[in-house]
């Protein structure tokens, strides 16, 4: 039966369902819920849940735990994933597994605690010194959160490579109607982690590292591009959105076709590798491609452009960018007039 | 009486410090109590980033690389994983005290059950020779030129007198200026790593060593400094002793 849960616990239960037995972070809005959820919770199932003195120490305690491979995680939002960076370097380097959520809130500096994505190019970028991605994985409701959640372990070890969940503070912060999948572990053992006896860690020499990185990651972006097209088939304007701004898209759509536009929508679900695969898809109908985003700048859209080249879709690119909110239905439709009417002018 | 001479098998290959150099004396106690508890396949050294990262490939145990000054938390975090394992992080004066001091003092002050060793030779030797908050007043590096003015840096920092007024398992400062001290400084290696053992809680020992490439002195000059110099400031002992059992 289904129940009302809330974004930040929810996610939280849920990586207790994936198996993850020690939680390290450090309380800032609007994800604290998670570490509170969990300081109650995993004392209850026998596991650790670690206050960090601040957050580049939960990420390092991460570091320790899932080199003895132990499934663990943190979370944090705005300031506290940029503490982060460092380590999530650190973990890529040792091609070590990891868990992280990030609740975004907008802006720079210490920002404000509104629903945004302005950490979109940083997370997907790998945000740390050095050449490497995190596998970004971004739901667009509580019960996807809980379900991309519940796989995400398994994928960072399957890759040896850090997952971030990447949320929003408004889909933390609401509640909707969600099940839970059942408790499970690991399958199996991870064969090159530390236990003291000094066995291979499965290190490469230096000389080896450049190429095997570009392999690892071509790999992954070959084999693991997640999304979703919604009445894509003859849209003349796709939009592009993930996360909360794909929910108002997504409306847009179904009220521009109940008025006989050819409209779709692509949604990525992985961020990071970039659902490229997607816009191969699209048929020689296509007029243009709308990024729906919540940036003060423009940040998915980048990928969108990129996405378009690769592809060959020589048509033009526009955003609409909402800052600390998320662009409401009636905002989206409009633009979509504006740029069909040609009253807005593309960004690539 | 016949002497037979063994090397501990954790570092039983040559080690890749300047010559006359005091973080071997270490490395060397340290691997001799982990055998001696019979600890060689059940031990995890987090290293910090200095002139220990040559311990990666000549320290024959599990090794973890971490960020500099971030050993504390990941010792933290093996121990979690791994209670069953000992989990030593094994750092520099400047990896500990400057860059990761925070971290060193929160995994102290949660008396985290883990073990940490501080080679304390008065500079950031890795990177050439610069200013640590260790180094002497007086001293010359090459980012205290003129030698080191305490009023405008702090004086040195006595970190093993601030854990050791936490609730902390067991603490000293030992120094490998001496064979007297090699061995005294022995028996706080092993009160450290039995501690973790016995689950007692946080421990940590700093260890006096010298850096002759960076004093820019011969080794015996170096001992004869830190015995003048050194160890009147940085006083050798037992800061916390372990709660009788
Ligand atoms: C984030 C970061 N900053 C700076 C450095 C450069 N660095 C490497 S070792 C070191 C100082 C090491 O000094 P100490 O910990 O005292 O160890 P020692 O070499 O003296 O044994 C510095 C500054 C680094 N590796 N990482
Ligand atoms: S530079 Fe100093 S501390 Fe580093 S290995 Fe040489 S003597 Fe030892």
């Amino acid at each position: 039966m289904k129940k009302m849960w809330k974004g930040n616990h929810a996610i939280a239960e849920a990586a207790m369902r994936a198996g993850c037995k020690f939680y390290a972070g450090y309380p800032i809005t609007p994800q604290t819920e998670i570490p509170e959820y969990l300081s109650a919770r995993m004392p209850e199932l026998g596991r650790t849940c670690i206050q960090a003195e601040n957050e580049m120490s939960a990420v390092y305690m991460i570091l320790g735990a899932y080199s003895c491979g132990m499934r663990c995680m943190t979370s944090s939002s705005g300031p506290g994933i940029s503490l982060k960076q460092e380590g999530l370097s650190y973990i890529c380097a040792y091609y070590l597994p990891a868990v992280i959520v990030n609740v975004q809130r907008w802006g720079p500096g210490l920002g404000t605690l509104d629903s945004a994505q302005t950490d979109y190019l940083r997370d997907t970028r790998g945000g740390g010194n050095g050449d490497y991605r995190v596998i970004v994985l971004a739901p667009n409701s509580i019960q996807e959160s809980i379900d991309l959640m519940y796989e995400s372990f398994d994928i960072a070890e399957k890759y040896r490579n850090p997952v971030e969940i990447m949320s929003e503070a408004a889909l933390g912060q609401m509640m909707e109607a969600v099940e839970f999948p059942e408790f499970k572990d690991r399958e199996g053992e991870l064969d090159w982690t530390y236990d003291g006896t000094n066995r291979p860690h499965g290190k490469l020499p230096d000389s080896e590292k450049s190429a095997a990185a570009l392999a690892k990651y071509t790999k992954i972006a070959e084999e693991f591009q997640r999304w979703e097209s919604y009445r894509t088939e003859d849209a003349e304007y796709v939009f592009v959105a993930f996360g909360l701004p794909s929910r108002t898209s997504r409306n847009a759509v179904d009220q521009l076709r109940a008025n006989g536009e050819k409209v779709g929508l692509i949604r990525p679900i992985t961020l990071w590798p970039f659902p490229i695969k997607a816009f191969e898809e699209l048929g020689p109908q296509v007029k243009g491609l709308i990024s729906v985003e919540s940036t003060d700048t423009g940040q998915l859209i980048e990928d969108v452009a990129l996405a378009a080249k690769k592809c060959k879709i020589d048509v033009p690119v526009y955003g609409l960018f909402s800052g600390l909110s998320i662009s409401k239905t009636k905002a989206i439709s409009e633009f979509y007039r504006e740029v069909k009417s040609g009253q807005r002018k593309e960004v690539y | 009486m016949a002497v037979t001479k063994t090397t501990p098998k954790l570092v039983d290959i040559p080690n890749k410090f300047c010559p006359g150099c005091g973080h071997g004396i270490l490395n060397r106690l340290i691997a001799e109590v982990i055998e001696e508890n019979g600890y060689e396949q059940k031990t995890i050294m987090t290293l910090g980033v200095g002139c220990d990262c040559n311990m990666n490939s000549t320290f024959l145990g599990d090794t973890i690389q971490c960020a500099h000054g971030r050993a504390a938390s990941t010792a933290t975090g093996v121990k979690v994983a791994r209670p069953d394992l000992l989990s030593i992080a094994y750092q520099g004066d400047g990896d500990a005290y400057v860059i990761g001091l925070s971290e060193t003092l929160n995994a102290a002050y949660r008396n985290t059950n883990i073990t940490v060793f501080v080679v304390n030779n008065n500079n950031f030797a890795m990177t050439g020779g610069q200013m640590s908050w260790t180094t002497m007043a007086g001293q010359v590096t090459t980012t205290s030129p003129a030698g080191r003015d305490t009023k405008a840096t702090g004086n040195p920092i006595k970190l093993p007198e601030i854990v050791s007024g936490f609730d902390v398992a067991y603490v000293a400062r030992g120094s490998v200026h001496s064979a007297e001290e090699i061995m005294k400084l022995r028996k706080y290696v092993k009160n450290a790593i039995e501690a973790q053992l016995a689950g007692e809680g946080y421990s940590l020992v700093e260890a006096l060593c010298q850096c002759p490439t960076n004093w820019g002195m011969d080794t015996r000059h170096s001992l004869e400094w830190m015995e003048a110099e050194v160890v009147p400031y940085f006083e050798l002992g037992e800061l916390k002793e372990r709660k009788a059992k």
